[in-house]
């Protein structure tokens, strides 16, 4: 329970089901100041006072675990060292991955819990499929791709069926005072939401080249950890692109720490390669796939090997930066069916 | 339901609510000049002669305050104030290392923000303050130290300590001694002219009486400046209107439960031991800290290895048993006990303890349920706790 509207109600509703359930605040902050200056994300102590309030207007237990020291080293750390390696990591989607499915799941599951709830916006079947919400500009079936189906056996998501509207409109009914907590956007463990001066406080500067393709320098960065595939603003180029027409990152490149940019027309992929995949179909399917949290879908041909995936575009799609996901779906009136995920290593045009 | 956490707060005495009861239908300002202000006077003056007379002081020297928190930093501050402005050389607070947070947190302000200097006194296995370490210290800072505090029975691990000693080690150099006394009241005799101390702090929640209030008892010589500026209710050292129900109801409960302390200590230690004797039974390699016998009749305390303390307490709370682990911080976030680490325990074990503590409500029927649960529990929280360890 964050201390929002969304984990309180499906807590509440868990509830309604008929499970007994206990309300877990997770304390993610190292340093316990952080809790009383965050004035933003996750993780103040505003947000604990919500949620325990939140628990007992529900009549639930709420107790708060500190998973700070794991939280640091799977998401926080990886988060720094994945911009480092010049990817563009989705700390949201780790979170999943090695804190709420995993480090709360298995100490739940050891304690003698069944299972973990949360408020994400995602449909799951009681065969363990993931299907998107009904409301699809709140849908998080993204993040979740990465669930493994042991994980999600051990998962329930309350609010899949209903709009964040509805959910906002119970909350208020249930008498729960987060009804009309705004939505949180940013990135939790960066408070002042400045995710450049975060990076450049843990990397350092690290000044090289933003060049062209064929290499010649145009300009010059701090740190080629402050650039994202697909970039357009910031870049501060010393000369004009030829064509007059605005330069893009096309690449980055740790080793020689450079930036690459180019024209808009070069961000095109036509293949995209994933490692780590997270698969529940055939080896080959036709499919459409996400490229990027709330990112539009495309359609491809996803083929599954042994640790490696590779989706073959039917159509070009732009910005695709190694690091995030690529969430492959299987179109369905009933909700749009999750096949699996991968991590984003490389891609062709 | 088994409620082991009589330690935190204990049921309200009958007599005590009936006091409250009566008192608050009643109107009147203790202050006030007129009949139903003596009315209320008379009643606040009573109870201060009750509560002196229950722990040996003078009515002169009860000093009714918001609780036992209000008491301490009333006495480590305003003494320390009283002091360094007699002499500004007397700038040092000498304190245990496992004093409750009300005590420690007050210390480091004056640290903080008063340039006090501090000496934090070690404990031995049991927690109890060293006694060479005192002498040695007051023997080192002589003429720079304000005052020393240390507290009567730890609220943790439930040891005694050795109040006598310390108070004479003051006492010989004219040096002001607080005891925070709020575990030891009703529980062990208290006797605050015996033990010759400046300052002592009680709270009414511990001993049957109401929350939020309490009394310091302040020596008659002893130079105290107020925290609280106003009315000079008090002494002119504590100001606000007078609690007249939460005084009248602390003071019979104050008075119930020091008359009743052998009585009391004596069914409570037995049923105490016997809770130490199941739960090692249910838990073969559980660790009792502390004093076996120096300790609160209702006070055990455990480390349970492997364990985290709060997942035994999430635990045993669903199967409706409420304990304690040490403390939290103000987000909830699970603290390893300040106290078991100052006891020497590496902070895996200042992790997994459990406090239980018993009072004049307990019964063996509890003792039923939390040995019933409790091996359950602790098999869960190892291997969550394995869990834990694997990972980090
Ligand atoms: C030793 C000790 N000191 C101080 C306090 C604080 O007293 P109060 O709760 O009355 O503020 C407590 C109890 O919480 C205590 O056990």
């Amino acid at each position: 329970m964050s201390g929002g509207v969304d984990s309180a109600v499906a807590a509440a509703r868990a509830v309604d089901a008929g499970h007994d359930v206990t309300g877990v605040h997770l304390a993610l902050a190292r340093n316990p100041q952080a809790y009383r200056s965050g004035a933003r994300g996750c993780c103040t102590l505003e947000d604990a006072r919500d949620a325990r309030r939140a628990a007992d207007v529900i009549g639930i237990p709420y107790y708060v675990w500190d998973l700070a020291d794991e939280f640091h080293a799977g998401v926080v750390a990886d988060f720094v060292a994945e911009y480092a390696a010049g990817r563009t990591p989705n700390p949201c989607l780790r979170c999943n991955e090695k804190i709420k499915f995993a480090a709360v799941l298995d100490r739940a599951l050891a304690l003698g819990f069944e299972a973990v709830v949360t408020g994400h916006h995602a449909r799951l079947e009681p065969a363990g499929r993931l299907r998107r919400s009904v409301d699809l500009a709140k849908d998080q079936s993204y993040v979740l791709g990465v669930l493994t189906a042991t994980q999600l056996r051990h998962s329930l998501f309350p609010l899949g069926g209903s709009t964040k509207a509805e959910v906002r409109a119970e909350a208020a009914r249930r008498g729960l005072a987060v009804a009309e907590k705004p939505d949180s956007h940013d990135i939790c463990f960066i408070a002042d939401g400045d995710t450049q001066a975060f990076l450049r406080r843990r990397l350092g500067d690290a000044p090289g080249d933003i060049v062209d393709g064929d290499g010649t320098v145009l300009g010059r960065h701090a740190g080629a950890y402050g650039y994202t595939v697909g970039q357009r603003r910031g870049l501060r180029l010393d000369r004009p692109a030829p064509d007059g027409r605005p330069r893009y990152v096309l690449s980055i490149t740790p080793v020689s720490n450079t930036v690459t940019v180019g024209p808009a027309a070069a961000l095109d992929v036509s293949t995209v390669y994933g490692d780590r995949p997270v698969w529940t179909a055939p080896d080959a399917v036709d499919c459409e796939v996400q490229l990027r949290a709330h990112g539009p879908t495309v359609p491809a041909e996803v083929r599954v090997t042994a640790g490696a995936l590779t989706a073959r575009l039917h159509r070009p799609a732009r910005g695709v930066a190694a690091g995030q996901a690529i969430v492959a779906y299987q179109p369905d009136p009933a909700g749009d069916l999750v096949l699996g995920s991968a991590t984003i290593t490389a891609t062709a045009g | 339901m088994a409620y082991l956490d009589h330690a935190a707060t204990t049921p309200m005495l009958a007599e005590a609510l009936d006091a409250y009861v009566a008192a608050a239908r009643e109107v009147g300002n203790a202050s006030s000049l007129h009949a139903p202000g003596r009315r209320a006077r008379r009643l606040v003056e009573e109870s201060r002669e009750r509560v002196a007379a229950a722990l040996g002081a003078r009515p002169s020297e009860v000093i009714f305050t918001g609780g036992g928190t209000e008491s301490d930093n009333l006495a480590i501050k305003g003494m320390f104030w009283a002091r360094r402005a007699a002499d500004p050389r007397r700038t040092r607070v000498v304190a245990s290392a496992v004093e409750h947070h009300a005590v420690l947190d007050a210390v480091q302000w004056l640290a903080d923000h008063e340039g006090a200097e501090m000496t934090w006194l070690p404990v031995d296995g049991f927690g109890r303050v060293d006694i060479a370490a005192l002498e040695a210290a007051l023997d080192e800072y002589g003429d720079e130290v304000a005052l020393v505090t240390t507290m009567w029975a730890n609220n943790e691990v439930g040891t005694l300590q050795p109040v006598t000693g310390v108070a004479r080690l003051a006492a010989e150099r004219g040096i002001p001694y607080h005891t925070d006394a709020i575990q030891a009241v009703g529980q062990v005799p208290v006797d605050f002219a015996a033990l010759g101390c400046a300052a002592l702090t009680v709270t009414g929640h511990k001993l049957g009486g109401p929350v939020g209030v309490g009394a310091l008892l302040l020596g008659r010589e002893v130079a105290c400046m107020p925290l609280l500026h106003g009315g000079g209710q008090e002494r002119d050292v504590r100001s606000g209107t007078l609690d007249v129900p939460g005084i009248v109801a602390f003071a019979a409960a104050v008075e119930i439960s020091t008359k009743g302390q052998p009585e009391y200590a004596a069914r409570v230690a037995a049923l105490r031991d016997e809770l130490v004797d199941r739960v090692r039974a249910a838990v073969p390699d559980a660790i009792y800290n502390g004093d076996r016998d120096d300790r609160l009749p209702g006070n055990a305390h455990f480390s349970f290895p492997g364990c985290q303390g709060d997942a035994l307490l999430l635990l045993l709370d669903v199967a409706g048993i409420a304990c304690s682990t040490g403390s939290a911080c103000s987000a909830g976030v699970a603290q390893p006990s300040h106290v078991v680490l100052a006891m020497g325990a590496d902070e895996a074990r200042a992790r997994s303890t459990l406090r239980f503590t018993l009072g004049h409500t307990s019964t063996a029927a509890e003792l039923d349920e939390l040995v019933a649960a409790l091996p359950g529990a602790v098999e869960r929280a190892r291997r969550a706790g394995a869990i834990k360890s694997a990972r980090s």
